[in-house]
C-alpha cells in the first residue's frame, strides 16, 4: 500500500476541518475526490503535502508504510509526494528554470546523487515542456508570475513531469483550463501514470474523469469521506448533485 | 571659543585639531577656499555634530562614535610600499581606470593628478587644489550645504584629500573609473575625505566607488562628494560598502543636475557597523532624470540609515527611488526618502519605494518615504513595505523538495535581485550577484580583500543552489 490515511482529523486556528478521513491508495491507482466547496478537499491535500499551518489532532497517515506526519514538507517531496496546487503561488524574481533546477538537484542530493549535468537538465526541460505544450517563454519567466490561470495549471503538471513523483495529489488542476488545455493536461497525467505510482485528482467536474479515468471516486463531505465507488459514482453525482449524498447520510 | 552645544570627545577633537593644524590644512587653499573653511568651521561651532534631536538623524545612534577616542585625524601622506598588491581588482572582464585611496589619501605610483589628451583630469583632490585652484573653488562647498549639518561643516573646514575627476564638455570616458577606498591603519582612525566630480555638458562617466576595510580596527569616515552634472551629462554611479563591523561610514553625496542630465546611482551596502548614507539630489534644469537605487543586507548589530533628498526645481524631471533591504539578527535599517516638488516643477514624475524583509523579531526597520508637492500637474507615488518572507511561497518552494534554508535563500536572493539587475556593467553585475549570494549565506569575508577582490570567486559547481540563469 502506498498511502493509508486512518481517521485523520486536522484543524486550522482551532477550527476542525477534517473530521475523520479514511483513505487507502495503492500503486497504479487513480483516485478522484469530489465534494462541495469548503468541505476540506484542499485541506486534505495540504496535510498530505505537509503544510504546517494545519494541525493534525488525531489519526495517522502512512506512506510507504512510514509515518508521513513526522517528516517535513521538503522530505515528503523527495520521497515522491507532489502537490499540484489549486492556487499556484507567484514567486517574482525566481526564474522557472532556476526553480526547477534547484528542485531537481535538491531531490537528487536527497537520494545521494550528484547535481544533474547542465545539458541533461536542458534536455529534460525541453522534453517535459513539449509534453504539456508549454512555450519556451513561460520557463524564462519568474515562477507563475503573470501566468494566466490556465498557464499556472499547466505549469503544475510540467513540474510534476520534471520531478516524476510517486504520489501526485492534483487539486483542481482542471479548473480554469480551456478544452484543448484540459486534454493536454490530462494526456500529460496519463503519460506519467505507471504501475509504480498513483494519482489523487480533486475535481468538481466529471468531464476531467473522461480523460483521466479513475479507479475510485470518493465524496468528501464536511470533513469526511462519506461515499466511495467506481467511476460511475462521478456520473451519478453529475446528474443528482450533492443533495442526494446529504440525504443519504442524514 | 568653546562649543557648549553638543560637546563630545569627537567634536572637541575636531575643534582642537582645526586650531592646531589649520595652517597645514589650508596650505594649498586659495583665498576663496580658505575663507570657506573658516565659515564652515564657524558653523560647526554653532551646530556641532548632529544628534538624535534632528529629524534626519533621530533613528541613528552615533553616541558611541562621538565618545570614541579616534587616534588619528590630520595626517601627512603615507608612503605605500606595494600599491599594486593592496589595490588590485580581480573581477573578470572588468576593465577600469583604477584610483586608489588609503585612509582618506589618494595614492598613486606616478603623478597625483593625471591629465589626458582629451582634457579629462583625474587624481588627488589635494593636487587639484594646487594645480586647478579656480576650478576647485568654483565648486567647493557650492552644493554641500555646510549650514545644514555638522559633518558637512567640519569636513568642509578640515578635509584635505579625496579624489577629483573632471570631464570636459562633450567627452565620454569610455572605461569606468573605479575608486577603491581602503581603510587600513594600526590605530583607530577617523578620516575626512572630500571628493569632487565635475561633468561638463554632454559628458559621460561611469564611476565605481568601493569602500573597504582591511582589518578589524575601529574607524570613522566622514566623506563628502560633490558631483556636478552639466547639461545633458550622464553619470552611472555605483557605491559598494563592505567594511568591518566596527567601521562607521558617514557619507554625503551632493548631486547637482543641469537640464537633461541623467544620473543613475546604485548603493550596495553589504557590510559595516554603522552606515549613514545621505544622498542629496538637486534637479536644477528641465528634463533631467535620476534613478537612485539601494540594496542593504544587514545582520548582527549592524545599522544602516539611507537618506535620499530630491529637489525638483524645474519642470519635466523624473526621479525614481528604489531601496530594498534584508535585515537579520538584531540589525536595524532606516530609510528616509524626501522628495520636494517645487511650485514651478510641473510635469514632474517622482517615485519612491522602500521594501524590507525582516528575518527575526529583533530586526528593526524605520521607513519614511515622504513627498512634499507644491506643483499641481505631477505624477508622484511613494510606498514602503516591511514584511517577512512570504509563507505561501516558502511552502510552494519546499513542496518541490527544496530545503527550508535554500527556499529562504531563493526568496531573499529574488528580493535583492531587482536592485542588482539595475547594474548596467555586466561584469560588475555578475560579481555583485556572487557577492550577494555569499553574503546571504553568511560566507562573505570582509576585511581580507576589497569588495571586488573576493578571494574565492563563486564557482558554479560549488553552488548548492545554482541561482544563475541559463
Ligand atoms: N488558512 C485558513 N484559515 C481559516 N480557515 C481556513 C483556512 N484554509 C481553509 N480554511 C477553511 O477550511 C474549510 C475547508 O477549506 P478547503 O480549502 O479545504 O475546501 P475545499 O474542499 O478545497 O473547497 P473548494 O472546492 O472551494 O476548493 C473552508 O471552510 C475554509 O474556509
Ligand atoms: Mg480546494
Amino acid at each position: 500500500m502506498l498511502l493509508k490515511i486512518k481517521n485523520l482529523h486536522a484543524s486550522i486556528n482551532g477550527k476542525e476541518i477534517l473530521k475523520g478521513v479514511n483513505l487507502e491508495v495503492n500503486k497504479g491507482e487513480v483516485h478522484a475526490i469530489m465534494g462541495p466547496n469548503g468541505t476540506g478537499k484542499s485541506t486534505l491535500a495540504s496535510v498530505i503535502a505537509g503544510r504546517e499551518v494545519f494541525e493534525v489532532t488525531k489519526g495517522e497517515v502512512l506512506y510507504k508504510g512510514k509515518n508521513l506526519l513526522d517528516i517535513p514538507v521538503e522530505a515528503r517531496a523527495c520521497e515522491g509526494i507532489f502537490l499540484g496546487f489549486q492556487y499556484p503561488v507567484e514567486i517574482p524574481g525566481v526564474s522557472m528554470t532556476n526553480f526547477m533546477r534547484t528542485a531537481v538537484n535538491e531531490q537528487r542530493k536527497y537520494h545521494g546523487l550528484d547535481p544533474i549535468p547542465s545539458g541533461e537538465f536542458l534536455r529534460l526541460m525541453e522534453e517535459k515542456k513539449k509534453m504539456v505544450e508549454i512555450t519556451a517563454k513561460l520557463t524564462n519567466r519568474s515562477v507563475n508570475e503573470g501566468f494566466s490561470g490556465g498557464e499556472k495549471k499547466k505549469n503544475e503538471i510540467f513540474q510534476m513531469a520534471m520531478l516524476n513523483p510517486t504520489l501526485s495529489v492534483l487539486d483542481e488542476t482542471d479548473s480554469g483550463l480551456d478544452i484543448d488545455a484540459l486534454r493536454i493536461v490530462a494526456n500529460g497525467v496519463n503519460k506519467l501514470r505507471s504501475k509504480e505510482n498513483a494519482t489523487i485528482v480533486i475535481t468538481h467536474y466529471q468531464r476531467l474523469l473522461d480523460y483521466i479515468v479513475p479507479d475510485f471516486v470518493h465524496v468528501l463531505f464536511e470533513g469526511r469521506i462519506v461515499k466511495s465507488g467506481g467511476k460511475e459514482l462521478a456520473l451519478e453525482l453529475e446528474s443528482k448533485g450533492y443533495e442526494w449524498i446529504k440525504d443519504g447520510i442524514s | 571659543m568653546k562649543n557648549n552645544l553638543n560637546s563630545f570627545p569627537l567634536s572637541d577633537k575636531f575643534i582642537h585639531d582645526f586650531g592646531v593644524y589649520q595652517a597645514d590644512i589650508k596650505r594649498y587653499d586659495n583665498e576663496k577656499i580658505a575663507l570657506c573653511r573658516d565659515q564652515a568651521f564657524e558653523h560647526f561651532l554653532k551646530i556641532g555634530l548632529p544628534t538624535r534631536n534632528l529629524e534626519d538623524w533621530k533613528n541613528t545612534d552615533l553616541s558611541e562614535v562621538y565618545n570614541e577616542s579616534y587616534n588619528h585625524f590630520y595626517h601627512e601622506f603615507e608612503k605605500v610600499e606595494d600599491i599594486d598588491k593592496v589595490f588590485q581588482c580581480n573581477v573578470p572582464h572588468l576593465n577600469t581606470i583604477m584610483l586608489a585611496m588609503l585612509n582618506g589619501r589618494y595614492v598613486s605610483k606616478d603623478e597625483q593628478l593625471k591629465v589626458l589628451p582629451n582634457g579629462v583630469i583625474y587624481g588627488s583632490f589635494e593636487a587639484a587644489l594646487q594645480q586647478y585652484p579656480d576650478l576647485v573653488a568654483k565648486h567647493y562647498a557650492k552644493y554641500a550645504d555646510y549650514t545644514k549639518n555638522g559633518f558637512t561643516a567640519i569636513n568642509t573646514a578640515m578635509a584635505q584629500d579625496g579624489f577629483f575627476i573632471y570631464v570636459p564638455d562633450g567627452i565620454e570616458v569610455k572605461k569606468p573609473v573605479q575608486i577603491v577606498n581602503v581603510i587600513h591603519h594600526e590605530h583607530n582612525i577617523c578620516i575626512q575625505t572630500r571628493n569632487l566630480i565635475v561633468l561638463g555638458k554632454n559628458a559621460k562617466l561611469t564611476l565605481i566607488h568601493c569602500d573597504d576595510s582591511y582589518n578589524h580596527q575601529k574607524s570613522l569616515s566622514n566623506t563628502i562628494s560633490e558631483i556636478v552634472l552639466g547639461e545633458n551629462a550622464s553619470l552611472d554611479h555605483y557605491k559598494m560598502q563592505n567594511v568591518n563591523n566596527d567601521s562607521t561610514l558617514i557619507n554625503f553625496a551632493y548631486f547637482h543636475m543641469d537640464a537633461n542630465a541623467r544620473l543613475c546611482s546604485n548603493g550596495l551596502s553589504l557590510n559595516g557597523g554603522i552606515l549613514k548614507n545621505n544622498n542629496y539630489v538637486k534637479m536644477n534644469g528641465e528634463g533631467s532624470e535620476c534613478n537612485i537605487y539601494g540594496l542593504y543586507l544587514m545582520d548582527r548589530k549592524q545599522h544602516i540609515d539611507n537618506l535620499v533628498y530630491v529637489e525638483h526645481l524645474k519642470p519635466h524631471c523624473t526621479s525614481n527611488e528604489l531601496f530594498k533591504g534584508i535585515i537579520d539578527d538584531s540589525a536595524s535599517a532606516v530609510f528616509n526618502g524626501h522628495v520636494i516638488v517645487s511650485k514651478d516643477a510641473q510635469k514632474t514624475n517622482a517615485f519612491q519605494s522602500n521594501k524590507n524583509i525582516l528575518l527575526t523579531d529583533k530586526a528593526k526597520v524605520n521607513t519614511k518615504p515622504f513627498l512634499e508637492i507644491y506643483a499641481d500637474d505631477v505624477k508622484c507615488s511613494h510606498g514602503a513595505t516591511v514584511g517577512q518572507l512570504d509563507t505561501e511561497a516558502m511552502f510552494y518552494i519546499r513542496s518541490r523538495g527544496i530545503s527550508e534554508h535554500n527556499a529562504q535563500m531563493l526568496l531573499m536572493y529574488a528580493f535583492a535581485d531587482e536592485v542588482i539587475q539595475k547594474i548596467s556593467i555586466e561584469a560588475l553585475k555578475h560579481r555583485l550577484e556572487d557577492m550577494v549570494k555569499k553574503r546571504l549565506r553568511g560566507e562573505l569575508s570582509v576585511c581580507e580583500q576589497c569588495v571586488l577582490h573576493c578571494s574565492n570567486p563563486e564557482k558554479e559547481y560549488s553552488f548548492e543552489i545554482d541561482l544563475t540563469k541559463i
